[in-house]
């Protein structure tokens, strides 16, 4: 982010003949899942898997199912279409006599939303509950809220929470029909803006109680909220999404001005950044920093929450405000102090928003101990 | 342990009418005669909405509302918790038939009803409710899952919450690879306090180990229990229809369980 180097790329994604630019991992294609889970393999578990890989989470996860035992750590994760893309390419390979779908098609460990959480809580070990959370955009993000909670009611000692979602044709061909793919890089925030570009990614945190001794990042208030308004386009004034952020706040026993960064939902379309802009002039007026990231990761739907929690704690780590990226003319219309240049700052709490299709809304604050 | 009411039920499915008939039929009162499940017209949505909506999204609202309704309370002032193995299948037929040919022309209807949360979205439009709302799925354990995070939202934020559970077979050929027998949908109001029309309290408890699952004794219910994936959740109606205090054992996948005591009020 330091060096404005964005993951998106012109689309080149098995046939898909759309023009559009998309953030795509390239290492899945040659990457194998782990042998023991083989039932598993889709681009959305690999997908995981190597999330799974990065940064000693699974060494961490390790300590913790130590110290707490297996079955007392929940699994709650986020994706929007797990592995559709195995039966996407399945239904070209129907047998032409019976219609029947191939005998390699796995449906419960692929296609089936909850893989995810099997396949994950599989690879780590974990016994403890676990589900999908599939409300499109906002799931990675309201997982953080299910472990709050599992936790505060002592089911859980400890939960991995996160979101996958992999590339997939039902997604781009979909979004495209809906008019909101744009042909360009996304453009969070432009007055010029016209659409999102779709990307993939992996994330995962592990939460605990906060001991009083303890170092590190604190997941401060949840906020969820309905639109109540349309299945796809946001509430026009950003009701649902005003709701959640003063809903977080005051589970986090905040009020506007504590918050140092807004981490937007700013997916880069007409509505959403219009809205939600609207929004954040409402409860926070321009007093905040704001950005939108997806010009460097493009839209994660299922993983953009956990992805924007995990930036929101990195600037508050390295003390630095990212920016915006591909953005050259900011809305005039949207009176907020949102970012195009990154800069050094001291981070203390953020604020990050994710929203989804069904008017399914989720804003997070996060922050660190003294 | 958490302890929550239950304040209304709704009932959908093969042979189960409605709450008010199923109950005499999962007491063992009335005889069970499956047949098709007829879904009723469910006047919340307006009439544009109801052209797009799905069967999945007709049975998460009609048992949604019957719950609501139950208890005497507005449908936009609980918090909602969707739980389903797959969401809209016949849509998710459509839609990876309409990819695996030329043109590749999703209807943008087709795609925003293929989100899970698509029935949570429409019930929030049709309610008015700006309340939270999720939409989980745990492959055959889905109710437990959907009850276990319902309870937890009730205890923890002492919230009202509608449990809406549901589930409907896929076209051929996914079928073949995931069978479920029957369009299925339950909804449970779970409250925090007990109240003039709490019909009963459940005592919940998630814990680790396999089980042996509460079956149901008539085998027409028993293969319905076994042939949707919500449907699992029917000895926990079969108990709330029951006058005694009741244990339910519901599996969590394998490896876990939820222990569901049931005490009518």
């Amino acid at each position: 982010m330091r060096s404005r180097r964005s993951g998106l790329s012109a689309c080149q994604f098995e046939d898909v003949d759309l023009e559009t630019y998309i953030a795509k991992v390239p290492a899945l294609d040659a990457y194998a899942i782990r042998p023991d889970l083989a039932a598993h393999d889709c681009r959305n578990n690999r997908l995981a898997q190597l999330g799974l890989e990065q940064d000693g989470f699974a060494e961490v996860v390790a300590a913790a199912k130590r110290s707490y035992g297996a079955h007392r750590i929940g699994v709650f994760l986020g994706t929007s279409t797990s592995g559709i893309l195995q039966t996407e390419l399945a239904y070209r390979r129907l047998d032409p006599q019976t219609g029947q779908l191939p005998p390699d098609f796995q449906y419960a460990e692929t296609q089936n939303s909850y893989s995810l959480a099997g396949f994950v809580a599989r690879y780590l070990g974990l016994t403890g509950p676990s589900f999908v959370v599939s409300s499109a955009c906002s799931s990675s993000a309201k997982v953080f809220a299910n472990a709050a909670r599992m936790m505060e009611a002592g089911v859980c000692d400890a939960v991995v929470v996160g979101g996958v979602d992999s590339l997939c044709l039902s997604t781009l061909y979909g979004f495209n029909s809906l008019g909101l793919v744009s042909r360009l890089p996304c453009r969070p925030y432009d007055a010029e803006r016209d659409g999102i570009s779709v990307g993939e990614g992996a994330g995962f945190a592990l939460i605990e109680r906060a001991r009083p001794d303890a170092r590190g990042m604190l997941l401060l208030g949840v906020g969820e909220s309905s639109d109540a308004y349309h299945m796809s386009t946001p509430h026009p004034e950003g009701l649902g999404a005003q709701l959640a952020m003063h809903r977080a706040l005051t589970s986090a026993g905040l009020v506007a001005d504590d918050i140092d960064y807004i981490n937007l939902h700013g997916t880069a379309t007409r509505s959403n950044d219009t809205s939600e802009g609207k929004a954040i002039a409402e409860v926070f007026g321009s007093r905040v920093p704001c950005s939108s990231t997806k010009g460097w990761t493009g839209h994660l739907l299922g993983a953009a929450g956990i992805t924007e929690a995990i930036i929101s704690m990195l600037t508050i780590e390295h003390g630095f405000i990212p920016g915006s990226l591909n953005t050259q003319q900011l809305d005039p219309a949207l009176a907020i102090d949102y970012r195009i240049e990154g800069s050094s700052a001291r981070v203390e709490r953020v604020l990050s928003n994710s929203f989804g299709f069904g008017g399914s809304n989720c804003s997070l604050v996060l922050g660190k101990t003294a | 342990m958490m302890r929550v009411f239950v304040e209304g039920i709704g009932l959908l499915g093969p042979g189960l009418e409605n709450w008010s008939a199923g109950r005499e039929i999962l007491a063992g009162r009335a005889d069970y005669l499956p047949q098709p499940t007829q879904m009723r017209v469910c006047d919340m949505l307006p009439a544009a909405e109801r052209r797009r909506a799905g069967v999945p999204i007709k049975l998460a609202l009609a048992v949604g509302l019957e719950a609501l309704q139950q208890a005497g309370r507005e449908t936009g002032t609980a918090a909602t918790v969707f739980t389903s193995s797959g969401g809209d299948n016949d849509n998710v037929h459509a839609i990876n038939t309409i990819l695996a040919t030329a043109p590749r022309e999703v209807s943008p209807t087709r795609f925003h009803n293929s989100v899970h949360n698509a029935a949570a979205g429409y019930w929030c439009i049709a309610a008015g409710s700006r309340e939270p709302s999720t939409s989980l799925c745990a492959h055959d354990a889905s109710f437990a899952a959907g009850l276990l995070e319902s309870a937890v939202q009730v205890a923890v934020d002492r919230a009202v919450v509608a449990l809406i559970a549901y589930d409907h077979p896929y076209p051929q050929p996914l079928h073949a690879v995931r069978p479920i027998t029957a369009a299925f949908g339950l909804a449970l109001l779970l409250t925090p306090e007990r109240s003039e029309t709490s019909l009963a309290m459940l005592e919940l408890d998630w814990q680790p180990g396999p089980v042996t699952e509460t079956m149901m004794q008539e085998p027409a219910l028993e293969a319905l229990r076994l042939g949707v994936p919500v449907a699992r959740g029917l000895p926990v109606l079969a108990a709330l229809a029951g006058s005694a205090a009741t244990q339910v054992d519901l599996a969590y996948l394998t490896d876990s369980h939820l222990r569901v005591r049931v005490s009518p009020c």
